[in-house]
C-alpha cells in the first residue's frame, strides 16, 4: 500500500508529461487538419529520407568518438584515489552547469573564420582553416554538449568492477590487452549501453548545434520537425508523423544495442 | 422612531457607499498583465536607456506585468493557436496581425481607452493588415536593408545581387526563415514579395539553391555577432538592428536595395483570451506616449517610429541617415507581406525545406559508413543469438 502511494508522484507526472503527449503526438501523425484519419503525413516523410540518413550518420559518428574519448577516461577515473576522483568528476560536470545553448554559442566564435583558434594559428603562421559551419563541426559540437554522458555511466559501471579480477586475469595469462577484452568490456557493458543510448538519443535529435554551428546548411531531422512548428506554416500534423518515425527508429536501435545485454548476466554467472 | 431613522440612515449610506467601494475594489485590486513580446524588443534600462516596464508599474502600481517574449511570429502564432498560454498584449507584424483577424484570434480595441491613439500618424492609421483599424495599434516600423563590411567590400553596394556574388564567396549570410529569404530572393528577380505563383516561387528557390553554394550561413540573432566581428561581408538584416551592429563595428554599412525592400510595422494587439484587457489598452496607450515611446523606439531599439510627436522630436541625424525614414518614392517600391492562405504558407515552406536540405556538392553525407555501422551491428546480434543458442543445445 505504501509503494503503491510512494509511487503515485510519478506516475502521475509520466501520465500527465509523457503518455498524454506521446497519445496526442500520435494522434496528430494520423490525422488532417479538420481531423480525420490519413496516411498521408508518414507518407511524405519519405521525401527527408537523405535528412534522416545524415542525422542519424552524424549521432553515430559522435557516439563513436564519444565512446573511445570516454572509455579509456572512464577507467582511469574508476581507479583514481578518492579525492581525485572527486576532483576530476567534478571537472567533468563543470560544464555542464552552464547553459547547453551558451556553451554552443562558445564553440561558435572558437571555430569561426575570425574566431580564436584560426587567430591562434594565424600566429603560428598556418592559414585560417574553415571550421564552422561543416560537419564536422556539428559532430564537434555533439560530442562536447553528450560527453558527460558517456563518462558518468562507464565510471560508475567500471568503479565497481573488483580490482581482483584484473589480477586473477594477470595470473592467468593475460596480457593487458586481453584484460580489457575479456574482463574489463564484458563487466562494463551495462554502461556502455547505457552510455551509448545517452550520447545517440540527444544526438540524432538536437537541432540548436546544427543550426549554430552548421550554419543551417547542414539541416538535421530535429531541424526539420522545429520548422514544422514554429515554421512560417503551423504543420505539427507532419511534425508528428516526423517525430515519431525518429521514435520508431531510435527504439529499433536501442533494441539492437539492447540485445547485447541479455547475455550479460551469463557473462557474471560463468 | 430614531430607530427608523438610523436604519435608513445606514440604507442609504449602503446605497451610495457600494457603488463607491466596488468602483475603488477595481481600482486598487491587484492584477496581472500578461505582455508577449519579441525578444529584445522593449527598452530594459540596459546602458542607460528608460527602463520602460519597471516605468509602466510605477505608474500603475496596481497592475503587474508577466514579460515573457518570443523568436517569430510563428513561435507565438503556435503558442496561441495551441491554446496552452492566455496573453492581454500581443506584438505581432503586419502579415501575422491581417492573419489572426482573419483566423478571429483578436479583440477589438476599445479607442475610448486609448487616447494617444490620436497621436498616430495618418500613413499608419487603417492599415492594409487591419483595413478599418479596430483591433491594432502601431508599435513600430521599419525595412529590411542590406548590411555590408566596408572592409571586405570595396565596392559600391546598391543592390539585392550583392548577395548572389560570387567574389565573396564564404562571406554572404542570409536569413533563417522562409519568407525572408524568398522574400528578398523574389525582390531581386523583380517579383513582388507576396507572391504566390509556382513560377516565380520555383525561379526564387533555385536562385536560393545556387546561393547556398557561396553562403557562408543562415542565420537569425547570431548576425550581431557575426557582421559585428567581421566574419561576414554582406547580409540582409531589419534596419534598426543593422544601425545597432553599426555602432558596435563602424565598418559597416547600412543600404536600401534598389530593388525595394520589406516594409513592415509590428502592432500592438489583444489576443482572444486575455484576461485583462482593460489594462491591456492601458499598456497599448502607455506605449503612445511620446516620452515612452522615444524612449523606447528611437533611443533603445532604433527603429523608426509610427507616432507623429516623436517623429516630430527626431534629430536631423536621424531624419537624414537616408536608412530609418526613406523617401515617399523608395517607400512606394517596397512591399509589405500580406496574409498567405494556408496552402501557400505550407508550399513556401516545403521549398524552404527544399533549399535547406539542397546538397551544395561540397559535403555529401557519407551512408556508406553509416551502413557499414549497421552492417555490423546486425552481424554481431546475430553471432551473439547464434552462439546463445549452442549454448543452449550444449
Amino acid at each position: 500500500m505504501l509503494k503503491k502511494l510512494a509511487s503515485t508522484p510519478y506516475v502521475l507526472w509520466m501520465a500527465i508529461f509523457v503518455v498524454v503527449p506521446l497519445g496526442m503526438m500520435i494522434y496528430f501523425a494520423f490525422t488532417t487538419a479538420d481531423g480525420s484519419f490519413t496516411l498521408d503525413n508518414m507518407l511524405q516523410i519519405g521525401k527527408y529520407t537523405s535528412i534522416f540518413l545524415k542525422s542519424i550518420n552524424l549521432a553515430v559518428i559522435a557516439t563513436l568518438i564519444c565512446f573511445l574519448l570516454a572509455f579509456p577516461a572512464g577507467y582511469l577515473l574508476s581507479r583514481m584515489k578518492t579525492r581525485r576522483q572527486n576532483m576530476m568528476l567534478l571537472l567533468i560536470m563543470l560544464p555542464m552547469w552552464m547553459n547547453f545553448l551558451l556553451r554552443t554559442y562558445a564553440w561558435m566564435t572558437l571555430l569561426e573564420n575570425e574566431g580564436l583558434i584560426n587567430h591562434f594559428l594565424e600566429l603560428l603562421g598556418i592559414g585560417p582553416l574553415s571550421m564552422i559551419n561543416t560537419q564536422g563541426a556539428v559532430v564537434l559540437g555533439m560530442v562536447y554538449n553528450f560527453l558527460p554522458f558517456m563518462i558518468l555511466p562507464l565510471y560508475s559501471v567500471m568503479a565497481k568492477i573488483d580490482p581482483s579480477l584484473f589480477e586473477a586475469a594477470a595470473d592467468l595469462g593475460c596480457n593487458p590487452m586481453l584484460s580489457i577484452w575479456k574482463v574489463l568490456i564484458p563487466l562494463s557493458r551495462p554502461g556502455i549501453i547505457s552510455g551509448i543510448t545517452m550520447v545517440f538519443v540527444p544526438s540524432v535529435s538536437t537541432f540548436i548545434i546544427s543550426r549554430m554551428l552548421g550554419g543551417g546548411q547542414n539541416m538535421l531531422i530535429g531541424d526539420l520537425i522545429e520548422k514544422q512548428f514554429i515554421g512560417s506554416s503551423y504543420n505539427p500534423y507532419t511534425g508528428s508523423a516526423m517525430s515519431l518515425v525518429l521514435m520508431v527508429l531510435m527504439i529499433l536501435v536501442m533494441a539492437a544495442i539492447g540485445s547485447f545485454e541479455d547475455d550479460e548476466m551469463e557473462g557474471i554467472v560463468v | 422612531m430614531k430607530r427608523w431613522l438610523s436604519l435608513l440612515a445606514v440604507v442609504f449610506v449602503m446605497m451610495v457607499g457600494m457603488p463607491a467601494s466596488a468602483f475603488a475594489a477595481s481600482v486598487a485590486e491587484p492584477q496581472t498583465l500578461r505582455v508577449y513580446n519579441w525578444g529584445e524588443y522593449v527598452s530594459d534600462g540596459s546602458d542607460g536607456t528608460l527602463d520602460v516596464l519597471a516605468e509602466f508599474e510605477e505608474r500603475y502600481p496596481n497592475i503587474k506585468l508577466e514579460y515573457t517574449t518570443y523568436a517569430s511570429n510563428e513561435e507565438m502564432y503556435a503558442k496561441l493557436k495551441s491554446g496552452s498560454a492566455s496573453y492581454d498584449v500581443i506584438i505581432p507584424s503586419d502579415y501575422m496581425v491581417s492573419r489572426m483577424i482573419a483566423e478571429d484570434m483578436l479583440l477589438k480595441l476599445d479607442f475610448d481607452n486609448i487616447p494617444n491613439f490620436l497621436d498616430v500618424m495618418e500613413d499608419f492609421k487603417n492599415p492594409e493588415y487591419d483595413p478599418t483599424n479596430e483591433y491594432s495599434v502601431p508599435y513600430s516600423w521599419g525595412t529590411v536593408c542590406l548590411i555590408v563590411n566596408t572592409d571586405l567590400v570595396t565596392e559600391e553596394v546598391d543592390s539585392w545581387n550583392a548577395l548572389w556574388d560570387i567574389n565573396y564567396d564564404g562571406n554572404i549570410l542570409i536569413f533563417n526563415n522562409s519568407r525572408d529569404a524568398f522574400g528578398i530572393a523574389l525582390k531581386r528577380l523583380g517579383f513582388s514579395q507576396n507572391s504566390t505563383d509556382p513560377e516565380e516561387l520555383e525561379l526564387a528557390k533555385q536562385s536560393l539553391i545556387e546561393q547556398k553554394g557561396f553562403l557562408q550561413s543562415y542565420v537569425m540573432d547570431e548576425i550581431f555577432d557575426k557582421m559585428e566581428s567581421g566574419e561576414a561581408a554582406i547580409a540582409p538584416y531589419y534596419t534598426g538592428d543593422g544601425l545597432i551592429m553599426q555602432e558596435e563595428n563602424p565598418a559597416l554599412e547600412v543600404i536600401l536595395p534598389k530593388e525595394g525592400t520589406n516594409l513592415f510595422v509590428d502592432a500592438m494587439v489583444v489576443p482572444k483570451g486575455a484576461k485583462n484587457k482593460e489594462g491591456a489598452e492601458t499598456f497599448i496607450n502607455f506605449m503612445c506616449e511620446t516620452e515612452i515611446a522615444y524612449a523606447n523606439v528611437i533611443d533603445y531599439l532604433g527603429y523608426s517610429t509610427p507616432i507623429q510627436s516623436v517623429y516630430d522630436q527626431l534629430d536631423e541625424e536621424i531624419l537624414n541617415d537616408g536608412v530609418s525614414y526613406p523617401s515617399e518614392e523608395y517607400l512606394a517600391t517596397c512591399d509589405t507581406f500580406i496574409n498567405l492562405s494556408d496552402e501557400d504558407n505550407k508550399n513556401l515552406e516545403e521549398m524552404w525545406v527544399d533549399v535547406m536540405a539542397a546538397e551544395t556538392g561540397t559535403e555529401g553525407g557519407n551512408p556508406i559508413f553509416l551502413i557499414l555501422i549497421f552492417a555490423v551491428l546486425f552481424g554481431l546480434s546475430i553471432y551473439r543469438a547464434v552462439k546463445k543458442h549452442r549454448n543452449r543445445e550444449l
